[in-house]
């Protein structure tokens, strides 16, 4: 009984597409897979690296067989020890290599921070661009179960204040392979996201290779009233609160971020520019999160300023570690209703 | 695995130990032995909502380090703590209530059973980060070196831990200040399912406090005499201001990395070496020993789970008749007033 298992599975997973029976469809977890099994088969110089990535159960599946295919030299199980693996996966990118390097949860990576944003970030700029680190680091965000302070983190914004890292978190199965793809392929460090509780998720998933490009924010659902910029699994919630919304005569813009940078400030403004109303949906907490950097870039633009009806809103994640106690944690996070809440709120204060 | 197939005990060494310390070592054992197997039997309910990593199969180190312990030396120890917890002299009533999530957890259900805390007892907290806990305790002797109050500061870790670069960074700072600081690496040969041989070279944790100067010592952490005796060691080195041990106790662990179930099914280990690891069960061999050396009589030991049960239930019906924290607690004790 996993607890992972468990909390994902009571989930009910709101998938953002009709079901065409035409389309190939596959899961978040398969999405990720055959990303990264693609990318092995294309170039060699693709490896991951990382704590159970031989394991079993592959990282929740993501790994699964990869040993098989590809054996111990490029499928390797890391020692923990975040930090020095950052720096050994950064110094394999600095001689050619690509690197993917997998962390089961996103709070491990304050451990390799220093590797991260005082290394592999700076290497280009420091260097004047002589040196490239095409590394992509996997983190998974937990949720539930009382998985507690240091087992639930999103930490996408401390990330995304380093200059030189890219940072993407795909909230569905296309965009997970697209994105990873896309990752492999760049010559800068990206840390690339997850969400656990969007593995299970299902949704058109190409067989063949595709790029999800790195710096768009998707438009998935067009609405004249209030935009939603909505972050990971913050997209599904509010795809449930639009389609709750549009049956009060509200038409709600969804956009999904799927980059958090370089970040889409375009298509947000242009969106907001049309409705004059903003919410931001984001898994982790407010401040000084991803949502005021949108807030901010919104603000900073006159044509957007000028379009706002009213005050923007932000539904996110309140100002305190993560409490193990179940009811606790359902104060702690939010759903749709509290996307619908905040969505009405815009209108009536416009 | 270089362990011994049996557990066995000299009768020089259950004759050179107080009976009365022999007795709580035992009923330590069976005390963290059976509040874990009550978390394997009420779990599946899924009311207690939180991951648990039990330690059954590895209670003699628990209970054999802290035996040396005075109830103000200061302990850390990890994500897999319940059995640190209950050697060392936390409450069951606090640890299930805050597995249940009530407002009477020893964390006030903030927590889970990842994150245990009694602070009267020297319990200083628990860290679900690998290798979190281990400066921590180098703190605690920096503070008792700089107080001189005699406190023993132990911690608790794995020797998935024993791969991170903070153990080090911190052997060698206890080492280099002469710190009063026991490390007690639970070397249970794996680090959720990867084998200590693929992450590390020379599988020697105790021999690496020699690069440091400080002492280490290998036992078999299923013998809770042997696990005794060498805290017993550390722990007057460290009191006497000679400074830091490694304490490596090789064990194992019979459910899974996290949860109740058995996890060799799954194929990460194999059902072999389970049932290898339960014959040198730490609680069985030594009740053996000590009823059949005539230590103990058997009226004495089979009085004990019974008074441990009643324990238990005690302790569940506290915790889940103890309220849930109110809405409001979410956003209390994120400072310290
Ligand atoms: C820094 C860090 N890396 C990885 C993990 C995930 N993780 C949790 S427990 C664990 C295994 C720890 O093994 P060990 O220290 O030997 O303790 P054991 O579980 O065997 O008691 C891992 C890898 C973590 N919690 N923290
Ligand atoms: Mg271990």
């Amino acid at each position: 009984m996993p607890w992972t298992k468990i909390a994902a599975e009571r989930q009910n997973i709101t998938t953002t597409d009709s079901v065409n029976p035409d389309v190939r469809r596959g899961s978040y977890r398969d999405a990720i897979l055959e990303a990264t099994r693609s990318c092995m088969e294309t170039d060699e110089n693709v490896f991951v690296l990382g704590e159970g990535v031989d394991d079993v159960g592959g990282v929740f599946g993501t790994t699964q067989g990869l040993i098989d295919i590809f054996g111990p030299e490029r499928v390797i199980d890391s020692p923990l020890a975040e930090n020095g693996i950052t720096g050994v996966a950064m110094g394999a990118a600095l001689a050619g290599m690509r690197p993917l390097l997998v962390h089961m949860r996103v709070d491990f990576l304050p451990l390799s921070l220093d590797q991260i944003a005082n290394h592999a970030a700076k290497w280009s700029y420091m260097f004047g661009g002589n040196a490239s680190v095409p590394l992509t680091i996997r983190a998974i965000t937990g949720r539930g179960w009382g998985s507690a302070a240091q087992h639930s983190q999103s930490l996408q914004a401390i990330f995304a204040h380093f200059p030189g890292l890219k940072v993407v978190m795909p909230a569905t199965p296309y965009d997970a392979k697209g994105l990873l793809i896309s990752s492999l392929y760049d010559n800068n460090p990206v840390l690339y996201l997850e969400h656990r509780w969007l593995y299970d998720m299902t949704g058109p998933l190409p067989a063949e290779m595709y790029r999800v490009p790195i710096g768009k924010a998707n438009l998935i659902r067009e609405g004249k009233d209030v935009t939603i910029i909505a972050i990971s699994q913050m997209v599904g919630m509010a795809m449930e609160a639009a389609e709750d919304l549009g049956a009060d005569g509200i038409e709600c813009e969804v956009i999904d971020l799927r980059t958090i940078k370089p970040l889409d400030i375009e298509l947000i403004r242009s969106s907001v520019q049309k409705t004059g109303r903003l919410v931001v949906a984001d898994t982790a907490w407010k401040e000084f999160g991803v949502s005021a950097e949108i807030l901010a870039l919104a603000l900073e633009d006159r044509d957007t300023f000028n379009a706002l009806k009213g005050p923007a809103i932000r539904v996110a994640l309140p100002d305190v570690p993560t409490p193990a106690s179940h009811v606790l944690e359902e104060v702690f996070y939010h759903g749709p209703e509290d996307i619908i809440s905040a969505v009405k709120k815009a209108v009536e204060e416009a | 695995m270089s362990t011994k197939s049996d557990v066995n005990f000299s009768p020089e060494d259950l004759a050179a130990i107080p009976q009365k310390a022999l007795l709580e070592l035992y009923t330590t054992m069976l005390r963290i032995r059976l509040f874990e197997e009550k978390i394997v039997e009420l779990y599946p309910e899924q009311e207690m909502k939180c991951p648990v990593h039990l330690c059954i199969g590895q209670e003699a180190i628990a209970a054999g380090v802290c035996r040396n312990l005075k109830k103000d030396d200061y302990m850390v120890s990890n994500h897999r703590g319940h059995g640190h917890g209950i050697a060392k002299g936390i409450s069951m009533k606090v640890l299930f209530a805050e597995f249940y999530g009530r407002t009477t957890g020893c964390s006030k259900g903030k927590g889970g059973s990842m994150h245990i805390i009694d602070t009267s007892q020297g319990i200083l907290g628990t860290s679900a980060i690998v290798g979190g806990g281990i400066p921590m305790a180098v703190g605690t002797g920096l503070s008792s070196r700089i107080k001189k109050d005699k406190r023993v500061s132990v911690v608790f870790f794995g020797d998935g831990a024993f791969d991170e670069g903070v153990f080090y960074e911190s052997f060698n700072f206890a080492s280099l200040k002469k710190l009063p600081v026991v490390f007690v690496c639970e070397n249970n040969f794996y680090a959720t399912n990867s084998r200590q041989s693929s992450r590390q070279s020379s599988c020697e944790i105790a021999n690496s406090a020699r690069a440091f100067g400080a002492p280490g010592m290998c036992v078999d952490g299923n013998n809770v005499v042997e696990v005794y005796k060498a805290a017993d060691q550390a722990v007057k080195l460290a009191r006497s201001g000679g400074g830091p041990s490694l304490i490596e106790a090789t064990t194992y662990r019979w459910k899974g990395h996290v949860g109740p179930d058995v996890d060799y099914e799954k194929g990460a280990r194999t059902e072999e070496e389970l049932i290898y690891w339960m014959k040198r069960c730490p609680v069985k061999n030594f009740e053996k020993a000590l009823r059949e050396g005539g230590i103990v009589t058997g009226e004495t030991l089979d009085a004990i789970p019974q008074a441990i049960f009643t324990e238990l239930d005690e302790a569940l019906s506290f915790a889940i008749k103890s309220p849930y924290p109110k809405p409001e607690a979410l956003y209390e004790d994120l400072y310290n007033i």
